[in-house]
């Protein structure tokens, strides 16, 4: 059990909740959770493989999951996930 | 979409963008969400980019998770992320698109010669293409 918080961008997926308490007792199964929950949030995070898109990051509180132990990182009650699209872009 | 920009917030934008020149502005607006898009706030952030900053922009995950909870804090929606195109047309890149998100207004801020002269907003539609949004 943990709680994701939702990047404003993807909430129209999530009934424009903020917020989502999902099962699960590592990251992978909390993601795997909240796709199941809200399926159209779902190739927002995932490619067609299954893996976690390339543009999406997972922190723990503002600890990045990759400096832990990533999608297999454990979580608890009160763990907050957060999901943040990575912001960049330039000319041509 | 339709968008309205609070005077200030868009001096503030278009100010960025001539400071940072010749290099890439970016930062974050806030509002209010409805049939029009009402844009009261804006913040700058970072370019984070490292390298050629007079091509691109970047925003770090921390500095993101800092503008959510900011939204949070003055009880304002994230409407989306500003940045400059110096030398070029207020026109997304190729760039711009395959790193868009959904929902989020791209405003952009054409820099010529140090001056601010075109400013123009997109966002991504259905087919995930950028559509323009009038600016009222
Ligand atoms: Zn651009």
């Amino acid at each position: 059990m943990a709680q994701i918080i939702i990047p404003t961008p993807l909430r129209k997926f999530t009934d424009n909740l903020a917020t989502i308490k999902t099962n699960g007792s590592n990251i992978q199964e909390s993601m795997l959770d909240l796709a199941t929950q809200y399926p159209e949030v779902k190739q927002h995070l995932f490619d067609e493989s299954g893996a976690l898109r390339k543009f999406v990051r997972i922190y723990i509180g503002d600890e990045d999951i990759k400096a832990l132990q990533n999608e297999n990182t454990p979580v608890e009650d009160n763990t907050e996930i957060s999901i943040i699209p990575a912001i960049a872009g330039g000319i041509a | 979409m339709r968008l309205k920009i609070a005077p200030n917030a868009l001096e503030e934008m278009q100010k960025h963008a001539e400071a940072t020149y010749p290099n890439e502005c970016c930062g974050f607006f806030y509002g209010k969400d409805g049939e029009i898009r009402n844009i009261e706030v804006a913040k700058e952030v970072t370019n984070s980019k490292e390298g050629d900053q007079r091509r691109r922009f970047e925003v770090s995950p921390l500095d993101y998770l800092k503008a959510e909870r900011y939204a949070d804090e003055i009880g304002q929606t994230l409407l989306g992320i500003y940045h400059s195109h110096p030398e070029h047309p207020a026109i997304p890149s190729e760039h711009d698109l395959k790193q868009a998100v959904p929902f989020f207004s791209y405003i952009i801020i054409s820099v010529m010669k140090g001056k601010a002269e075109v400013t123009k907003s997109w966002q991504l539609d259905d087919a995930g293409k950028f559509e323009e949004e009038e600016i009222l």
